[in-house]
């Protein structure tokens, strides 16, 4: 006998989009853990020749100071996923939050929310980012992911607030209702796992997007200004023209990681998709 | 439609008023004085700087009380007055992105349009074909997911180091100055093309994606099922399809424009191309913080403008937002 649940982790594992996905993504991950622990140096720390290509002793060669570009990579790769993992996080749960409140409120709270994601919907994410982070004069990690999280929820509470409201009117939710439920019960037991699937893949696109953001507030130089980032890699190669001395291994390597990763979310949130929804399985 | 249009307004309204106070607010109530930064890199002794810093003070208006500074903000704001580029010194910051949003417009128009036309045929003709999904697609998700500025350093090197086709820094070549000749022309195309052809692709793989994902829904809506048992023609059922995912796609652009704005910058960092990105780089290197605030208001009208004119092209494209029913947007 098929149970639902077994369903799901057939065609789970019969999805090749999110299996590539996947491996990726657990690639990328062991690479963040194990990698640290193959090189001797530190990321700013100037340990050889400038400007060397890769070599059996620097593996994804140097910087023109002489940095290590693979100790930077894998420290840098830290950096990212911690972005993702807050910034993203925090988009997803701040979206949600409102979502929820304004699809099973409705009315005044509704239009007040409404308002308030619209605006923050057009105000240009980057442009507010810029502007905060210009002015901030020590930044961490930590800070631009809080930064990169509380801009980029509208979309999310947009789309909630969406399903919220298709839910709500539902029959099984007037009978919870009817029988006295509170609200707070009501969205928790009876709307949030209808919607557990979508919640999910929010956040892999948050996921992904809060990379993308922080790649490019790093390279335009108001990324961390203490550690290493991807972003941070691709700035210095650009300001002491790798680009021109032909050092492409300074900038292919954070690039690639970035594409992969981001990629590698987005092919798993179609996946991932096929996998809840069967309409839209490959026959 | 005139609630609509009404409903809109009043959230541009609200937005530009959020913004232009945001601007305000930040070098305000930030830790550290910005004249002060601005002095200190001049390294003038204690009693000039003193001086100083009482001038600047006072030119700036920072010795007023707070809602007084915010209304002269705004009373300056309306007359074009941006106040004065530290690092284009004494050039107005109005003048300064003037010169620089011709470039903007040249790169950014011709990159969303043809992007958006392009990618949405293309994913519009890609879904369901198998062959098509399978090879093409992949390249279309990882298009969309690599940053602007890397996909630009990759062109950049590969068809302007390399392979020497393009050049990769400025404008136009650095020994002509602008007139209306050939030579000045093509020189600012081929300046023009890698920046332009970055932007597009990154761009071009996310639209051809949202399309196919679209078209794949539509294409199992009831409607569809119900023509095609009619025995409707695929082609007719699939530009059925097509009318109605272009919608969300027209209101997906107006979502992406921050974004896409954000890689402009970028992209214009990698090849030195003299727009408001390039200018954000100068002013954030050269803390010349006057500058950065008239970029950011620039961008912020800029992208509400462009929104306000999608809208208007969701209402000719949706008749329902004519017929004063609520669109998908209201």
């Amino acid at each position: 006998m098929i149970t639902s649940k077994n369903e799901f982790l057939y065609f789970t594992l019969r999805n090749t989009k999110l299996k590539v996905g996947l491996v990726v993504i657990v690639f990328f991950l062991l690479l963040t853990f194990i990698g640290p622990l193959l090189t001797d140096y530190a990321p700013m720390a100037y340990v050889g020749p400038g400007a060397h290509p890769p070599s059996a002793e620097h593996w994804f060669g140097t910087t023109t100071f002489g940095q290590d570009v693979y100790t930077q990579f894998v420290y840098g790769l830290k950096a990212t996923f911690q972005v993702g993992l807050i910034g993203g996080g925090l988009g997803t749960l701040l979206g949600l939050l409102i979502g929820f409140t304004a699809g099973f409120r409705g009315g005044i709270i509704d239009e007040f929310l409404n308002v308030v994601t619209n605006i923050v919907l057009v105000l240009p994410t980057l442009a507010v980012l810029l502007i905060i982070a210009a002015y901030l004069q020590v930044r961490g990690v930590m800070t631009e992911s809080i930064f990169i999280g509380l801009t980029s929820w509208p979309w999310a509470a947009r789309a909630i607030r969406a399903q919220t409201f298709s839910l709500r009117t539902r029959d099984f939710v007037d009978l919870a209702r009817l029988n006295g439920m509170r609200p707070l019960k009501i969205i928790f037991t009876e709307i949030a796992p209808n919607m557990m699937s979508y919640l999910f893949m929010t956040f892999i696109l948050q996921f992904g997007g809060a990379i993308l953001n922080a790649a490019t507030l790093d390279f335009i130089g108001l990324g961390p200004t203490t550690g290493i980032s991807l972003g941070l890699m691709m700035n210095n190669a650009v300001l002491w023209s790798a680009l021109h001395l032909g050092m492409w291994w300074w900038f292919v390597p954070p690039g690639v990681a970035i594409m992969m990763i981001v990629g590698a979310l987005y092919i798993m949130n179609v996946g991932l998709d096929e996998v809840f929804n069967p309409k839209l399985r490959e026959i | 439609m005139r609630s609509y249009f009404g409903r809109k307004l009043v959230i541009y309204a609200l937005t530009f008023f959020l913004a232009v106070t945001i601007d305000w607010m930040i070098p305000r109530f930030m830790p550290g004085n910005p004249v002060q930064v601005m002095l200190a890199r001049y390294g003038l002794r204690a009693d000039a700087a003193q001086a100083m810093l009482s001038y600047y003070t006072q030119a700036f208006g920072l010795d007023l009380p707070v809602w007084q500074q915010y209304l002269n903000f705004w009373k300056a704001l309306f007359h074009g007055d941006l106040g004065i580029s530290m690092y284009l010194f004494p050039t107005p910051v109005i003048d300064v992105i003037k010169n620089a949003v011709p470039y903007d417009i040249l790169l950014l128009l011709p990159a969303i349009l043809l992007s958006w036309f392009a990618g949405n045929r293309f994913g519009a003709f890609a879904a369901r074909s198998k062959i098509l999904d399978n090879s093409v697609l992949p390249v279309g998700y990882l298009l969309t997911a690599t940053p602007y500025m890397w996909l630009a350093l990759l062109l950049g090197w590969a068809l302007g180091i390399v392979l020497g086709i393009f050049p990769i820094a400025g404008a136009y070549d650095f020994s002509l100055r602008p007139a209306f000749t050939w030579r000045f022309i093509s020189s600012v195309l081929s300046h023009w093309f890698l920046p332009f052809a970055s932007l597009f692709l990154v761009q071009f793989g996310g639209w051809a994606i949202g399309m196919r994902n679209m078209i794949i829904y539509e294409l199992e809506a009831d409607y569809s099922h119900y023509l095609e048992a009619l025995g409707a023609p695929h082609r007719l059922i699939r530009r059925y399809a097509f009318n109605n995912a272009i919608l969300p796609q027209v209101t997906g652009l107006a979502l992406q424009l921050g974004v896409i704005v954000a890689g402009a910058l970028a992209t214009e960092i990698v090849f030195s191309y003299p727009g408001i990105g390039y200018l954000i780089l100068q002013a954030i290197q050269n803390q010349d913080y006057f500058l950065l605030q008239g970029c950011f208001l620039f961008i912020i009208i800029g992208v509400l403008i462009a929104n306000f004119l999608i809208d208007v092209a969701y209402v000719l494209v949706d008749p329902r937002t004519r017929m004063g029913m609520q669109g998908e947007t209201a």
